[in-house]
């Protein structure tokens, strides 16, 4: 893999942040607090979802390599979910437990939306090579529950907006078309040789 | 010689918009010796006298004009908070006139001019609590609903007030959305219409009122959420049931008649207890029942279970 992708990678995934931290005050805006939540929510969402085209872009290019970039890419999504968690911990809530715990008991959208990252956070932890050898052959299927993270993470978001769902459906729409992909009729779309085995992170990946 | 009745040219014709809408004030402020009170910058001393409602909201600042007028929620030009600052140029505020109906001895379509003729108005700091759980205060110039509807004199079949929008795709471009059913609709009970400090607001810090904030005419009721305060009316209908308004159609069990602001009663999907006062970064302004008018409101609910009238 050419040596320039990894720095790229971390400049992508840096940016967004750089861009909101960049902007306080103004590009925050009126009511700072709705958009710091809202822009990591979203940035969260989306860096989930170009993990999740990974595979589909291996296999529609053939480039393999692909696969060493899809920890990284992981876990600057889990940096943007902690990122979000933080700002309604620590902001929204301002620290008020009772009333965090109410929130996950009784409000559907922040059930799944803290589901979410619970799962996140265990693939997030068990993302490194001792954790790979230590699991094994089940580190397969425990890292697949990244689909349930992707489907719960597109329900909260769903489920939070008031009257205008489009922005929700179109991250439900690319959220099913990723998971479309990963059904064995697709498997067959390679080219060159490009392998469909699942491939764990190598030593080679940041 | 042809003399021109003068119903031939109206006032608004002759003198300068902002000055004949507020021309009571005008001439308070000038026989006062401070026409000064007219500039927005010095509006926080006119703010001072001004009836207030609770007593400490004297210490509350009002927000900036920048705030009031750029984050807002009128759907009809779009769902985002920048939406109406960004699209509401295609509103016409004038020429404007308002519809009234129903149960009332004078009912007719009345020209704003006609219907500011008589009116007192007065310059109101309130008090605006968003649903969403943000809040500002909002310097609104504007007079009591009740001198209104005395003038139309409803009769005692008259319960209820229904508002409406205008509606009109051409200067409301989101109404060809179904983000709302449209127009948007919203009523009081006669009690709370009647209530001295329900107004009609036509301006903000001694200005007319901007389009993304309902001009030319719009509700404010500051004990309830920020949607029962309608933009933009065009018709008032007095009724003898209560009326649907528009975001009890759209979700029932989220969001109801009432309304009254009360941080015991959740919104099913957030909680109600604390909201943030513009421009904080924090949810750390607890929301007080009634929106802290309760001294002047609380008794129109006496008996009233308010969790299951939300």
């Amino acid at each position: 893999m050419r040596w320039v992708i990894k720095p790229i990678v971390w400049l992508a995934g840096l940016g967004p942040f750089l861009w909101l931290a960049t902007g306080y005050p103004d590009r925050w805006g009126v009511n700072p607090l709705e958009y710091i939540t809202l822009f990591t929510g979203k940035t969260a969402l989306i860096v989930l979802m170009v993990t999740l085209a990974v595979t589909p872009v291996r296999r529609l290019t053939g480039w393999n390599d692909a696969i060493r970039l899809r920890r990284l890419i992981g876990i600057f999504a889990f940096f943007y979910v902690v990122l979000h968690l933080c700002i309604y911990l620590g902001l929204d809530r301002v620290f008020r437990f009772g009333t965090i715990v109410e929130d996950i008991a009784k409000r559907p959208f922040i059930t799944v939306g803290f589901a979410a990252f619970l799962i996140l956070l265990a693939l997030t932890i068990t993302s490194t090579k001792g954790w790979i050898r230590r699991l094994g052959k089940r580190w397969q299927k425990l890292h697949r529950l990244v689909y349930l993270a992707g489907g719960l993470a597109v329900l909260h978001y769903y489920w939070k907006v008031k009257a205008d769902t489009s922005e929700p459906l179109i991250f439900a729409g690319i959220f099913a078309l990723l998971m479309l992909f990963r059904l064995p009729v697709f498997k067959r779309l390679h080219s060159r040789g490009a392998s469909s085995r699942p491939v764990p992170a190598t030593a080679e990946e940041a | 010689m042809l003399i021109r009745r003068p119903s031939d040219i109206p006032s608004s014709e002759i003198t300068p918009e902002s000055v004949y809408l507020n021309r009571r004030q005008f001439m308070r402020s000038a026989a006062a010796g401070s026409a000064a009170a007219l500039i927005p910058g010095t509006f926080a001393a006119a703010c001072e006298k001004a009836e207030a409602g609770s007593g400490d909201l004297a210490q509350e600042q009002p927000n900036t004009w920048e705030q009031i007028t750029t984050y807002n929620n009128f759907y009809e030009f779009g769902t985002r908070k920048s939406d109406p600052a960004r699209n509401a140029h295609t509103l016409r505020p004038r020429p404007w006139s308002v519809a009234i109906e129903g149960h009332c001895a004078k009912p007719g379509v009345y020209d704003l001019e006609d219907i500011l003729g008589p009116v007192t108005l007065e310059d109101r700091v309130y008090r605006h609590r968003c649903v969403e759980a943000w809040s500002m205060v909002i310097p609104w110039r504007g007079f009591e609903l009740r001198q209104l509807l005395d003038r139309v004199e409803p009769t005692s079949s008259a319960k209820y007030v229904e508002f409406f929008t205008l509606l009109d795709p051409v200067q409301m471009p989101n109404q060809r959305s179904n983000d709302l059913d449209w127009p948007y609709v919203e009523g009081l009970r006669m009690d709370e219409a009647m209530h001295p400090l329900t107004i009609l607001a036509t301006g903000l810090y001694g200005r007319d009122l901007p389009n993304p904030n309902g001009a030319p005419l719009r509700l404010h009721v500051p004990w309830k959420y920020g949607f029962k305060s309608i933009k933009s009316i065009v018709k008032i209908r007095l009724v003898e049931n209560e009326p649907k308004n528009t975001w009890q159609i759209q979700a029932a069990h989220e969001y109801g008649f009432f309304a009254n602001v009360n941080p015991e009663v959740d919104h099913p999907r957030w909680s109600q207890a604390w909201e943030a006062r513009i421009p904080a970064l924090t949810k750390s302004t607890p929301t007080i029942l009634f929106n802290g008018y309760g001294e002047q409101v609380a008794h129109l609910y006496a008996g009233m279970d308010l969790r299951k009238y939300y």
